[in-house]
């Protein structure tokens, strides 16, 4: 197992670099001169080259490249170019809130995918099984707004049980949890969708697996079967569902965040397109690759938690 | 016969399956028993009833499906025909044991062979995950799984396909049943390691007193280690004989077809196949079923003939109007 730890993170590097790179490339490859879009088309030429070294842009690419990993590999994102404060502090200040949401979401996500696929798996075509069809498909189709407003009306201002802005204004955790709960509700929905899809097929198919007749063919309890034998097999398709829609899940952020008011790497984003900030928008985009390259690794290394095949070749 | 010298006794089995919007009959009115250290082998090409039989018996018919429409199915003096699913639950297991054809998927691929083999004994026995650990060492190292000890926390992948079909074994055996059920427990086995299988139960058998329904469509395997014989046609039994019998006397045409088409190593000549195929479940024949595929064919085939006996022996029985003692 540590073995396939060391190689799984070893693997991480190309990946890493080959995404870092990407976004160098990216953002110097669209169309336009930047100092253009930033100073507007009436900006002077001095004034543009004055922008232009300040930006770095000045000189040949590869020097570029150069200082942008090298300024990456000491943890400096550069300065935002709409405020000049220093990229890391912003990112560090809204990404607590990032993180809390997404992982609110998967929890949601799975705590209530898994248990909906398991059982609508085993009334197939039955009562069970049409409505986590349903709920499913409305999970996948519901923009994450018009969901995210309707959660609002009902829970925050009829019922009044949460609060409409999901900015906590203190660091109480009851404060946090509860400005915490309608967000990841409506994020973990379109979760809860693609997670009790596939349980549900995986169940189908383990279910009707030679090793459930075996398990079967022991006088085992339908529970037993259901839970001990089939379930274990259908880890490896949840686990990877879940990985691959962390990046779903961060791209829907946004909605999300906008909806709720909350602060989070999502919004960041949006504030910096707003703002042609092109330095925070690169930063932006490092982090996310980041991100979902982590979550890569926790998937494959959750892999072999799960499945034995991996652990053991 | 008592009922006491019979470990499994099956009456009048009729199990159906549903098919469009009808339920059609994939084995009719079946009857054998088996006696302890007796091995019956049921015999018969693909879909003719023996694998739906061997699972009507164990009660682990696709539930929707299939079903049993008539019979009694007795194993320890309790019908698992009428006894409520609580009841074969509890005998599934215990009382009766069962190997399938596939050792390579029959086994769980994510749980540790130890706790598969040792899981029916926490199931029925009671036993602790501590005890049923040091019995599923005992039972591998019953069924000849090298280094025991060491394997049982490896998993189905770690084995190849002779050891996995040795651990299904001591899964199935783990209660001490006194009815195995093998499914085609050789066919998706190498010849050499197909024969210390068989050996292998062989031996279990005489050693725990084992009741052994082997289903097979091998008749070198039949002949080798079989005590009788039943011959399945499209459901329907159409032969049944003690091994001696059947070998030297094939008296139905579809046993004496199914003997001319298996290779032998004392004859030169040729493999003679069975004209025809069997017809398919909705449109078969009334009457003999195997009569579209008989050159004997006459009239009375029209009409479904009893099992008679042949050649004066009650314990040698077939169902063919033209063959039959007059």
């Amino acid at each position: 197992m540590i073995r396939f730890v060391i190689k799984r993170l070893l693997l991480a590097i190309p990946t890493l670099w080959a995404v870092l790179t990407t976004v160098f490339l990216l953002v110097r490859v669209v169309p336009g001169d930047p100092t253009i879009v930033i100073l507007g088309d009436q900006a002077s030429a001095a004034a543009r080259a004055e922008l232009r070294e300040k930006l770095g842009l000045a000189k040949p690419i590869l020097a570029q490249y150069v200082d942008f990993m090298g300024q990456i590999l000491t943890g400096d994102l550069g300065r935002s170019l709409a405020t000049n404060r220093p990229i890391v502090d912003d990112v560090a200040a809204v990404l607590p809130y990032t993180i809390e949401l997404t992982i609110a979401s998967l929890i949601v996500g799975a705590v209530i995918g898994i248990p909906l696929g398991v059982w609508a798996a085993q009334s197939r075509d039955g009562f069970a099984d049409w409505f986590a069809r349903l709920f499913s498909l409305a999970g996948v189709s519901f923009p994450a707004f018009v969901s995210a407003i309707l959660l609002l009306i009902v829970f925050a201002v009829e019922l009044r049980w949460f609060p409409v802005i999901s900015a906590p204004r203190t660091d109480a955790l009851s404060e946090r949890l509860a400005a915490l709960v309608l967000p990841s509700l409506n994020l973990g929905l379109l979760m809860v969708a693609y997670v009790t899809r596939v349980t549900r097929s995986g169940m189908l198919k383990a279910l009707g697996e030679d090793y459930t007749r075996t398990a079967r063919s022991k006088g085992l309890a339908q529970r037993t079967i259901v839970w001990r034998h089939a379930f274990p097999n259908v880890l490896v398709p949840v686990v990877t569902v879940v990985g691959l829609y962390l990046g779903v899940l961060i791209g829907n952020a946004v909605l999300t965040e906008i909806v709720f008011n909350r602060p989070g790497i999502g919004k960041l984003i949006v504030t910096a397109l707003n703002q042609r900030d092109y330095t925070l928008l690169q930063g932006l985009m490092v982090v996310s690759a980041f991100a979902i390259v982590v979550a890569n690794i926790l998937t494959d290394l959750t892999y072999g938690l799960v499945d034995p095949r991996v652990k053991t070749p | 016969m008592t009922d006491a010298d019979i470990a499994l006794r099956v009456e009048g089995l009729n199990t159906q399956i549903h098919v469009g919007s009808d339920w059609h009959d994939v084995v009719r009115d079946v009857s054998f028993s088996i006696r302890p250290r007796e091995t019956l082998a049921l015999v018969g090409e693909s879909g003719c009833g023996k694998s739906m039989t061997a699972l009507s018996v164990m009660g682990l018919l696709p539930p929707k499906v299939a079903r049993i429409g008539a019979g009694r199915i007795v194993v320890d003096g309790i019908d698992l025909v009428a006894a409520d699913e609580a009841t074969r639950e509890n005998m599934r297991g215990d009382r009766l044991g069962m190997i399938f054809q596939e050792p390579m998927t029959s086994l769980n691929p994510v749980l540790p062979i130890g706790f598969q083999v040792g899981e029916a004994l926490m199931r029925h026995r009671g036993l602790s995950r501590r005890q049923a650990r040091q019995k599923a060492r005992e039972l591998l190292e019953l069924v000849r799984v090298p280094a025991a000890a060491e394997r049982l926390d490896a998993y189905p992948h770690q084995f190849s396909g002779g050891m996995r079909q040795r651990v299904m074994i001591a899964l199935a055996l783990a209660c001490s049943p006194k009815v195995l059920i093998a499914d085609e427990p050789t066919t998706a086995l190498d010849v050499t390691i197909q024969a210390q299988v068989l050996a292998l139960i062989a031996d279990l058998q005489e050693k725990e007193g084992l009741a052994v329904l082997l289903i097979t469509h091998n008749l070198g395997v039949v002949a080798s280690v079989a005590d009788r014989v039943i011959v399945m046609y499209g459901g329907d039994v159409v032969e049944s004989a003690p091994v001696g019998a059947f070998f030297a006397r094939p008296t139905h045409p579809y046993s004496e077809a199914l003997l001319a088409a298996m290779p032998r190593v004392d004859s030169d000549g040729g493999l003679e196949p069975i004209p025809g195929q069997v017809p398919t479940l909705t449109a078969m024949p009334k009457g003999c079923r195997f009569a579209t595929r008989c050159a004997l064919r006459t009239d009375a085939c029209a009409e479904l003939p009893p099992l008679a006996p042949v050649g004066g022996d009650p314990e040698h029985v077939a169902r063919c109007w033209v063959r039959r003692d007059s």
